[in-house]
C-alpha cells in the first residue's frame, strides 16, 4: 500500500486544485489589488491610487442606495420566508394531530409539498423573466388583470419606486419558501417521537406544540435557513437584472451591489472600481456571517 | 377532522390508551376549526405558486391578438404550435437548449470526476499539506462571486478562453467544487475501512480502490450532489452573461443567458407567446426531471443544509 502513495496523491490533486486556484483562488486574491487600482479596460494599464476608489465610494449614492437594500432584503427576505416555511412545514407535519402515537401531516401534505418546491428547481433568470409578465404594467398582466376584475386600476408596479423593490422580494418568497418547508419539515422528523407524545400527553394544543416543541427543537435548522437567506439576500442580481426595469431602477430604486459591479464592470469598464465594491459587499458578507454566529450562538437542546 | 380524539390502536409498548375526557368536546371543535384554516391556507399557496407557470403555459398557445385584446384569464381559442416553432428556430432558443445541455452535460461530469477525487484524498489519506488544501476549498462557499468576477474576467481572457465553452465548463466546475468537495470529503471520511484493507489485500491499486470500490459505495452521495450541480449549473446566469458577451458571443449563449435577452429586449410589441413558448420549453425538461426523481431532487438540494 506504501507503494505509488505520492504519485497517486499528486495525480489525484492536480487537475481539481490547478482549475480551483487558477479560476477562484487567483481571481479572488487579484480582487483585492485591483481595487487599489484605476484599472479601466482591458487595453489600458492600471495604475495603483490606494485608497482613492473606496473614498469614492463612500460619497457614491447609488452604492448607498444599493446597500440600503441589501437592508431591507436582508430584513424582510428571511424573516417572511422562515415564518411563511415553519408554519407550512408545521401543519403538513404535526398539524394534523397524534394517530397511534405518531404526528402526522393534514391531509395532501405530499402534494403541497412537490408543489411547493418546485419553484426551487427553476432558475431565478427564468422566474424574473415570467414575473415581468405577471407584473405587467396594463391587465395584460396577472397581478393588473386579477385587480382588474374586482375594479382597481392598473398599477405600474415595476415602475413605482415604492413598491419594485417589495415586488422583487415577493418573488424571492414565492421562490424559497419551498425550500425551507423542505428543510424544516426535515428537521421536525429528526425530532423523536416521544418528545411530542409527551406533550400530546399532557395536553398541549397545537400552537403550545409549535412555541414550546417544535421551535425550541429546530434551532439549529432555523440558524441555517437565516444564513441561507442572508447570503441570498446580498446576492438577488439575477432577478434585478431582468426584473426591474433599467437594470436596478426606477432611479436605482431596485438596485444592488452585484447590480452596479456587473455595469461598473462591463458597462463603464470601470475594472477598480468595480473591484472596490466587490470588495466592499464581500466585508459586508463576513459581517453578516460573523453577527449571525455570534448572535445566535445559544445551547442547543440535546436530544 | 376529529382525528386527536380516535382511540389509540393498540401499540407494541403496552401504553394505556389516551383518555381525553373533560375539555375534549371542545378541543375537538377548536381543531376543526384550525385544520379549515390550515387547508385554506395551504390551498392559497399552493394556487399562488401554480398560477403565473400555468398562466403562462396556457398563454404560449395564444396568438398575438388574443393575447393583447383578449381576456388574460381567458384559455386560448385553439391549440396553436406555432410560438414553439417561432420560438424554437426564430428566438433560437433551439439553439441555447443545445449550448445548455452541452455545457452542463460537460461540465458536470467534469465536477464531479474531479470534485471526487480531491475530496477521496483529502478525506482518506494522511499527507503534509491535505488540511491547506481542504480549507483552501472550503473557503470557496465563504466568497461571494461577485468579488472575483472582474478578474476572473480578465484572466478568462488572458488565456484567449472568452466565449468559449471550454472557459465556461471549466469556470463551472472550478466554482462547484468547493461546496462538491466539502460535501463528498465529509461522506468518504464515513465509509469503513473494513472494505478497503480487504481490496488491498487482494492486491488493488490505490486508483482500482477509488474507481472500483470506492466510488460503489458512496453512490447515495454522488447521486445527491450530481442533481445539486446538474440543477445549479444549468440555472447559472451571472457566470455566462460575464463571460459569453460582446460580438459572436450568441451563438454560444446559454439557455437561461438567451430567453432573459428575449425577455428584456422585447419592447410593447413584443411576441410575448413565443416568449412563453422559451419559458415553457426551458422550464420542461426541469418538470419532467422533478416528477421522476422528486425526492432525490429535494433531498439532494437540501444536502448542503442538513449537514
Amino acid at each position: 500500500m506504501r507503494h505509488g502513495r505520492y504519485p497517486f496523491i499528486v495525480g489525484f490533486l492536480i487537475a481539481p486544485v490547478t482549475i480551483y486556484v487558477t479560476f477562484v483562488i487567483a481571481p479572488y486574491i487579484q480582487a483585492f489589488y485591483l481595487a487599489l487600482t484605476n484599472w479601466r479596460g482591458v487595453s489600458a494599464n492600471p495604475k495603483f491610487i490606494g485608497l482613492d476608489n473606496f473614498e469614492r465610494l463612500l460619497t457614491d449614492d447609488t452604492f448607498w442606495k444599493a446597500v440600503r437594500h441589501h437592508g431591507v432584503l436582508l430584513l424582510v427576505l428571511p424573516l417572511v420566508a422562515i415564518a411563511i416555511a415553519l408554519v407550512f412545514a408545521f401543519l403538513l407535519n404535526v398539524g394534523g394531530g397524534s394517530k397511534g402515537g405518531a404526528m402526522r401531516g393534514v391531509w395532501g401534505s405530499r402534494f403541497y409539498r412537490i408543489v411547493f418546491f418546485f419553484p426551487q428547481v427553476l432558475a431565478v433568470v427564468i422566474i424574473a423573466v415570467i414575473f415581468r409578465r405577471v407584473y405587467a404594467p396594463d391587465e395584460t398582466g396577472l397581478v393588473n388583470g386579477l385587480l382588474g376584475v374586482v375594479g382597481i386600476d392598473p398599477i405600474p408596479i415595476m415602475a413605482d419606486k415604492n413598491i419594485a423593490l417589495f415586488a422583487i422580494i415577493a418573488v424571492l418568497v414565492w421562490q424559497a419558501v419551498g425550500f425551507y418547508v423542505v428543510l424544516f419539515s426535515a428537521g421536525m422528523a429528526s425530532v423523536p417521537k416521544d418528545i411530542y407524545e409527551a406533550a400530546v400527553l399532557d395536553g398541549a394544543g397545537r400552537s403550545s406544540m409549535f412555541f414550546k416543541v417544535t421551535l425550541p427543537l429546530l434551532w439549529d435548522t432555523l440558524q441555517v435557513a437565516w444564513v441561507y437567506l442572508g447570503i441570498a439576500a446580498f446576492d438577488a442580481f439575477a432577478i434585478v437584472n431582468v426584473l426591474s426595469i433599467e437594470q436596478g431602477g426606477p432611479d436605482g430604486a431596485t438596485t444592488v451591489l452585484g447590480m452596479e459591479i456587473y455595469r461598473n464592470a462591463f458597462s463603464y469598464s470601470q475594472f477598480g472600481y468595480a473591484s472596490a465594491m466587490g470588495v466592499a459587499l464581500f466585508f459586508l458578507t463576513i459581517t453578516f456571517a460573523a453577527l449571525t454566529l455570534r448572535v445566535s450562538r445559544r445551547e442547543t437542546i440535546e436530544l | 377532522m376529529a382525528r386527536i380524539d380516535a382511540p389509540a390502536p393498540p401499540r407494541r409498548e403496552g401504553l394505556p390508551p389516551r383518555g381525553h375526557s373533560g375539555p375534549a368536546g371542545e378541543r375537538r371543535r377548536e381543531i376543526g376549526l384550525l385544520n379549515s384554516l390550515a387547508h385554506v391556507g395551504l390551498a392559497l399557496w399552493a394556487i399562488i405558486i401554480i398560477a403565473p407557470l400555468l398562466w403562462m403555459f396556457l398563454a404560449s398557445f395564444k396568438s398575438n391578438t388574443e393575447m393583447y385584446l383578449g381576456n388574460p384569464f381567458s384559455l386560448p381559442s385553439s391549440i396553436n404550435l406555432d410560438s414553439y416553432v417561432r420560438a424554437w428556430n426564430e428566438a433560437h432558443v433551439g439553439r441555447y437548449f443545445l449550448n445548455s445541455v452541452f455545457v452542463v452535460a460537460l461540465s458536470t461530469a467534469g465536477t464531479m470526476l474531479f470534485g471526487s477525487m480531491a475530496a477521496y484524498v483529502l478525506a482518506r489519506y494522511k499527507f503534509i499539506g491535505n488540511r491547506i488544501i481542504y480549507y483552501l476549498f472550503v473557503s470557496g462557499l465563504a466568497f461571494p462571486v461577485f468579488l472575483a468576477l472582474v478578474p476572473l474576467f480578465l484572466i478568462v481572457n488572458n488565456m484567449g478562453l472568452l466565449n468559449t465553452f471550454t472557459g465556461l465548463i471549466l469556470v463551472y466546475i472550478a466554482y462547484s467544487l468547493p461546496f462538491t468537495v466539502f460535501f463528498l470529503a465529509a461522506f468518504f471520511k464515513t465509509l469503513p475501512n473494513s472494505v478497503a484493507e480487504a481490496a488491498v489485500m487482494d492486491g488493488a491499486s490505490h486508483t482500482r480502490l477509488f474507481f472500483q470500490v470506492m466510488m460503489p459505495m458512496a453512490r447515495p452521495a454522488l447521486v445527491s450532489i450530481t442533481i445539486f450541480n446538474i440543477i445549479g449549473q444549468w440555472n447559472q446566469y451571472l457566470l455566462p452573461v460575464a463571460l459569453m458577451q460582446g460580438e459572436g458571443a450568441q451563438e454560444k449563449w446559454v439557455l437561461t443567458q438567451g430567453i432573459a435577452n428575449i425577455s428584456v429586449q422585447a419592447g410593447y410589441e413584443a411576441d410575448w407567446a413565443a416568449m412563453f413558448a422559451a419559458v415553457t420549453l426551458s422550464i420542461l425538461p426541469m418538470i419532467i426531471m422533478y416528477a421522476f426523481f422528486q425526492r432525490q431532487i429535494q433531498a439532494g438540494l437540501t444536502a448542503g443544509a442538513v449537514k
